[in-house]
């Protein structure tokens, strides 16, 4: 009998199903467990409530992020709602045996940098988090995605959640990108074609030349920003790379378990022929460096080009003009050139090592923008060790930056990393939605190389300049 | 957490006609730092609802006295974002039990159907033909029967048929949740994990 080809999603989703409800979800097993301060303290109340325990203390990983301070760390957060937030997630760990990486610990950053760079989150594996860029983790081939507050209680009490399996998509992206075009400008150039719900309902495959030659860092951008596409999440096969990068890493397995995680990892790819419910694809010539000039991440355009008109845009009605009204945009404006206030780089959409050298690769020899504000914040302890190990912190430093400590900090702006009413910020984080960034902020989306280009030009500029 | 059952809602409507109504708009990130679920219904809507001193902004819809009711109706991809279940808990705590569009983000619609707020999907021309009902006449009615799976506008009578899954039809009928489902599955869990690859 010949085996039906199946997609890398399938092979995954499919060994991790323990029971399928007739016209209902499935149950689904899920092999790893993030939790933050945030999103997790209602959970653990309804376990209280119901009188019921943690089922698997050890397969739940507890780290602060989403409303730390970056800067003083070593001093009492101030905000009482925040250190109230941050006790109950140390207490609750401690009370079911669940491992917290809380401030100060040196493993401690965003949930999605120190995952995968503490080898927790392996190939083949389903993770799920209360966090949406949960997808992050899908760049090493798992399925990965966000869950809300019910679901984390799911978690907590059976390691199951109830899921219906979503529809396939894959989008391949074949030929090699242009200079000064880095990971970060492959889904916001996508997010630009099919809009912010141009996947909705579907589980995302990456595949093609742009994808397997890029770094797992890389790769990590890409398959974030798949939830702003309004996919589940996104995902891409294990290869060589994905391999070297986990090796040695703390969690990594070792020795003979290492060999043979090895020998499944290699199964976990797309048959030829295996079919999906929608296929798209794209050329990386296309590809500019991208920026965004509206409120979702669907409305950004290549650096130099204008605005669009609202003739242009699918759904350019009513909901698009609101949109640049909030920004302070008119149609058919150029964008380079825009005056910026803040520069955010971070979030565990940028801000991990790599990003850092990027960004070090344009302000180096540069000098600050006057009238920039820039916040420049590490996802993680280990990337800030990086950052100052490889003389990263030197030259930003001379060229007039500091460097704050490892948070989610300006990317959802819960804690006092808030952009001002009507300021415009140069961000590399994943959401320009009103408010994001701090009431009234207006966020434009970009690269780590665009956010390096403002903040030495004080304006929107194209980094094909500069390099 | 428990909640009500949801079989037939009867209710005059909010209209909320913008696309792509994110969970920032609908609780924003400020306004998540509570360690229990309680008053975020206060917050629903906080930056279309409020100027920073706090003062209602009068033209926002929540504000305007003529239009009430346990319906919210919001435009296309509404609650597109992030996982946050406190978008869902707003909305459920200020009194709505049911969010009409014609396109909801996944995580919001999973969330909302786990805290008992139904999701109802129609088609872009139905929800236009509530836009104009609301408009018409603020009091309009619709009629949401979950049994049936079926919405009404009662003044003209139209009606239109959605779609949801069984388990979770049941589950909102009878006010279960996941948890009770999940909970009774224990031995089949561990016999799972006994074989599973991690
Ligand atoms: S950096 Fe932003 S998107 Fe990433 S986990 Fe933190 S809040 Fe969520």
């Amino acid at each position: 009998m010949s085996v039906k080809p199946t997609t890398l999603f399938d092979k995954v989703w499919d060994s991790h199903v323990i029971r399928k409800i007739e016209d209902g979800p499935d149950v689904f097993f899920i092999d790893r467990h993030f939790i933050h301060e945030v999103t997790s303290p209602v959970a653990f109340l309804g376990l209280q409530t119901r009188n019921i325990s943690v089922m698997f203390p050890d397969r739940t990983f507890a780290t602060a992020d989403h409303n730390t301070p970056t800067i003083n760390q070593h001093l009492p957060v101030e905000d009482p709602l925040s250190a109230n937030q941050l006790k109950a997630l140390e207490d609750n760990s401690a009370k079911y045996g669940i491992s917290h990486w809380g401030l100060n610990n040196p493993k401690n950053g965003i949930v999605h940098v120190v995952g995968p760079e503490n080898g927790i989150t392996l190939p083949g594996m389903t993770i799920v988090c209360g966090d949406s860029h949960t997808s992050t983790h899908g760049a090493f081939g798992a399925i990965a995605f966000g869950i809300g507050t019910s679901e984390v209680e799911m978690v907590l009490s059976s390691q199951c959640i109830m899921q219906p399996k979503p529809k396939k998509m894959r989008i391949t992206i074949n030929g090699k990108l242009g200079k000064g075009v880095v990971a970060k400008d492959v889904p916001l150039y996508i997010l630009s074609q099919i809009s912010a719900s141009g996947a909705t309902g579907y589980f995302i495959e990456f595949a093609g030349e742009v994808f397997e030659n890029m770094s797992m860092e890389g790769r990590m951008t890409v398959c974030n920003l798949s939830i702003e596409m309004g996919a589940r999440g996104g995902m891409i096969a294990p290869d060589e790379t994905t391999f070297n990068y986990l090796k040695g890493r703390e969690k990594s397995p070792k020795g003979d378990a290492w060999d043979k995680a090895l020998v499944y990892w290699k199964t976990l790819k797309t048959d030829a022929d295996a079919e999906f419910d929608a296929e798209l694809s794209f050329s990386a010539d296309d590809i500019d460096p991208q920026i965004t000039y509206g409120t979702n991440p669907g409305l950004g355009t290549g650096i130099t080009k204008n605005i669009p008109l609202s003739t242009a845009v699918k759904d350019g009605g009513a909901s698009y003009k609101k949109s640049l009204a909030y920004m302070g945009f008119a149609e058919d404006e150029k964008i380079i050139g825009k005056k910026v206030d803040y520069v955010f780089l971070g979030s565990c959409t940028n801000g991990r090592i790599e990003d850092f050298r990027a960004f070090a690769t344009i302000v180096k020899g540069r000098k600050k923008a006057d009238n920039i504000t820039a916040w420049l914040v590490p996802g993680s302890h280990i990337v800030e060790s990086q950052i100052k190990e490889e003389g990263i912190l030197d030259i930003l430093n001379e060229a007039g930056f500091s460097l704050r400590q490892p948070g989610c900090s300006a990317c959802l702006a819960m804690n006092d990393d808030k952009i001002p009413a009507g300021k415009y910020a140069v961000s590399t984080s994943n959401r320009n939605f009103e408010g994001r960034q701090g009431p009234g902020a207006r966020t434009l989306l970009a690269s780590p190389l665009v956010a390096a280009a403002a903040a030495v030009t004080g304006v929107v500029t194209d980094p094909r300049d500069l390099l | 957490m428990a909640y009500d059952k949801f079989t037939i809602l009867k209710s005059s409507a909010v209209p909320l006609p913008i696309e792509n109504v994110d969970t920032d708009q609908i609780i924003p990130a400020r306004f998540l730092k509570a360690t229990e679920r309680k008053n975020f219904g206060d917050n629903l809507f906080r930056d279309w609802r409020y100027n920073n001193d706090d003062s209602p902004k009068k033209d926002f819809v929540l504000n305007n006295p003529i239009y009430s009711g346990k319906i919210l109706v919001g435009g296309k991809n509404f609650g597109s974002g992030s996982s946050r279940e406190h978008a869902a808990w707003a909305i459920y705590d200020y009194g709505f039990r049911a969010v009409v569009s014609s396109f909801f983000a996944d995580i919001f619609k999973g969330n909302a159907l786990n805290i008992g707020i139904l999701p109802v999907t129609v088609s872009p021309e139905f929800l236009d033909k509530i836009f104009k009902a609301i408009e018409a006449d603020p009091k309009a009615e619709l009629e949401i029967n979950l049994p049936e799976q079926t919405i009404s506008i009662l003044a003209s009578g139209e009606k239109e048929s959605f779609v949801i899954n069984g388990y979770k039809k049941h589950n909102m009928t009878n006010g279960f949740d996941d948890i009770d489902y999940l909970q009774a599955m224990k031995d089949e869990i561990k016999t799972f994990t006994a074989n599973s690859a991690y």
